[in-house]
């Protein structure tokens, strides 16, 4: 035992000793939260809206008085008739333009039923359809307030109510993928590295020829990592609720059990990936190919995975982080218990258990 | 009491065709003596490090058996490590941790303290301790060699493998280290180290000298250089390199090489005169004076002897 904590000692002090890559580890969450949380966001806020008003009248103002309340637009141009659209496009100077018809305010008292033109940059599909969706509702609302009397008795109003994130803020979407995706990182990859590096620079040679347990010094490597991975589950629990306000509506301590597992599961894997590297940049891209890529792609952190064609979903089930998003999501945003994530917790668990079964049948006693 | 035997020891690296296998080790037998200084000598190449590797069990021969302090190195390797000390060739500590620090961890790796086996490696550590706080990644090439072996001490091991401990060091730092593996021979401790440093060959007990992964040749230094059986001239002259031309071109010479500041000569007949080869000089127009001795061979001398055989 004593010589288990005499070798974490040390594996502390080659962390602690190497201020530029514990400063990462230890930022890189920070960043990345405030990438996801600020930068990449998937709402669609601020559009530029251009309006082509031919008629002029009391209705038409109202309805862009409606528009420029909008959040999701600011209206930046007023065009005037003689306008092309196609070269408001071209310039990037709207995102959407309207076009509201001649006559505007008298068809609408005259034969309650009039047109409206919208038109949407259609070579970004997801922002086209957004926008045209929150367009649609804008007038829609108008029409309901302004002429209540058209709402006839027969009909259906559907009442929507978004669960668990009902001002579908993307934060509740990504902070579980983030989640995944650095522990992964720093589990897999510094383990990895940090064995391998050992091979590398023949101090392995020296700790074989020693009464050390092979399995005993890779234990130790990972124990670091651990530690550091949870400091970073912390932080970035602290970052999401507090700075992009998320709730943690499950059992904490059961948010922190979970992840730990999931720690596991990764330092297992970089114990895996350390038998069959031999030199610390081999270890670096399988771990940046072989599991980063997957965790972005296949866990569904990015991509619904419901969407991707049938090869891909099953592959998707071999990729850790897919079953921790899932139990991340089901305990902080959902608030459930251990009962409702028991066959992810059973998943993880086997993984973790296959992956140090090969390991430790890999792991070599001697140099060859 | 023979503390290292090995018994036809083979090793194979795989080789781009698989007609000829490179074999680092072709057929190695010798015994190392109990608390004895057994000196691996030979060049780059020679199969030296391969050797070290199978005796410390961290490589498997491809034939043969050895045992080291009466164990099997394929059966029971858990026992050799647990009582041999390895000093690789390549500095093999942790740059990044302090001399103290490297120390301690050695010394808990292999279950003992610092303390417990300081007088061992007094003499050695005392140099050290003026840098115990500093990183060993700081320290200079000698100091670095002292450091390894004393962590290869640290436990107090039956037998210790030295790789080229003295490769890359300055000449007194090297032969401090010699007198460090003196005293340690004191206190009983076998040691089996390679180099390719002929002039170190004297120092050992008993040489091996390998070659091409095979061993030319095992005896005490005193007893190589006695069975050289054949008188040897070293020659020397204003203009080396004509001379060298003449002398491969006699017809009475049997092996010449250029050794530094002479050339190493022996002749077909043994009987040979100093003023049969300057008449020979004379003869083919080599007229500046050439300094002519007889000398007691070197084990470098023994060593391409046995080269040509």
């Amino acid at each position: 035992m004593k010589q288990f904590f005499s070798f974490i000692q040390k594996e502390f002090y080659h962390i602690f000793r190497d201020p530029r890559s514990l400063l990462l580890l230890l930022l890189m969450p920070v960043a990345l939260m405030v990438i996801f949380g600020f930068a990449v966001t998937n709402e669609i806020k601020n559009n530029k809206l251009a309006i082509m008003d031919l008629s002029r009248d009391e209705a038409s103002r109202k309805l862009i008085n409606r528009f420029s309340a909008s959040p999701y637009f600011d209206l930046s141009v007023l065009v005037p008739e003689s306008a092309s659209l196609e070269t408001i496009f071209h310039k990037n100077k709207a995102a959407m333009v309207m076009v509201i018809p001649a006559h505007f305010n008298e068809d609408l008292m005259a034969s309650h039923a009039t047109t409206l033109q919208l038109l949407a940059d259609g070579s970004d599909p997801n922002t086209a359809n957004s926008l045209i969706n929150y367009a649609s509702a804008i007038i829609g609302d108008y029409q309901q307030e302004e002429f209540p009397e058209t709402a006839s008795a027969f009909q259906i109003v559907p009442i929507t109510r978004m669960l668990y994130n009902p001002e579908l803020k993307s934060a509740f979407f990504f902070v579980p993928g983030v989640m995944g995706l650095i522990l992964m990182l720093i589990s897999a990859m510094m383990t990895s590295v940090s064995i391998v590096r050992e091979k590398e620079l023949g101090t392995m040679e020296v700790l074989l020829v020693s009464p050390l347990k092979p399995f005993m010094i890779v234990l130790a490597k990972a124990v670091p990592y651990l530690l550091i991975a949870l400091v970073n589950v912390l932080t970035i629990i602290a970052l999401s609720v507090w700075v992009l306000g998320l709730p943690i509506r499950g059992n904490f301590a059961l948010l922190l059990g979970e992840s730990t597992l999931f720690i596991l599961s990764c330092l297992s894997l970089g114990l895996l990936i350390s038998t069959a590297a031999q030199s610390q940049q081999i270890a670096m891209l399988i771990s940046l190919l072989g599991l980063m890529l997957p965790t972005m792609m296949l866990s569904g952190f990015i991509f619904p995975i419901e969407n991707m064609p049938m090869p891909l979903q099953v592959i998707s089930n071999i990729v850790p982080a897919k079953w921790y998003i899932r139990t991340i999501k089901a305990i902080m945003l959902k608030g459930l218990g251990l009962g409702a994530v028991w066959k992810e917790n059973a998943i993880l668990l086997g993984m973790t258990l296959f992956f140090l079964a090969v390991s430790i049948k890999r792991f070599k006693i001697r140099l060859q | 009491m023979e503390t290292i035997i090995v018994e036809n020891i083979y090793k194979y690296y795989p080789a781009a065709t698989k007609k000829e296998r490179n074999k680092a080790l072709n057929g190695i037998s010798f015994t190392v003596k109990n608390g004895e200084i057994f000196g691996l000598i030979g060049p780059d190449g020679a199969g030296k490090t391969s050797l070290f590797h199978i005796l410390t069990t961290l490589l498997l021969a491809d034939g043969g058996r050895a045992t080291v302090d009466g164990f099997d190195v394929v059966k029971d390797y858990k026992q050799i490590r647990k009582r041999v000390g390895y000093m690789p060739g390549r500095f093999s500590l942790y740059q990044d941790l302090t001399v103290e620090e490297n120390l301690q961890f050695f010394a808990t790796a292999f279950e003992t303290t610092v303390e417990k086996n300081l007088d061992l490696i007094h003499e050695i550590y005392i140099q050290l301790e003026p840098f115990k706080k500093r990183r060993a990644g700081k320290l200079s090439g000698g100091m670095k060699q002292k450091l390894a072996l004393c962590c290869a001490l640290i436990h107090k091991p039956s037998v210790l493998f030295l790789d080229e401990p003295t490769t890359g060091v300055d000449p007194v730092s090297r032969k401090e280290f010699w007198q460090m593996l003196k005293s340690l021979q004191l206190q009983g401790i076998t040691t089996i180290v390679s180099t390719p440093y002929m002039d170190e060959a004297n120092l050992c007990d008993r040489i091996g000298l390998l070659q091409n992964g095979s061993l030319l040749g095992i005896d005490t230094p005193e007893n190589l250089t006695r069975n050289f059986g054949k008188p040897l001239f070293a020659l020397k002259a204003e203009q080396m390199y004509p001379l060298l031309l003449h002398m491969r071109a006699y017809d009475q010479t049997a092996t010449c090489y250029g050794f530094g500041d002479y050339h190493h000569i022996t002749f077909i007949d043994p009987h040979i005169q100093q003023a049969d080869i300057r008449s020979y000089l004379q003869g083919v127009g080599f007229t500046e004076p050439v300094e002519i001795r007889q000398i007691a061979p070197g084990i470098e001398d023994c060593f391409m002897d046995l080269l040509n055989h």
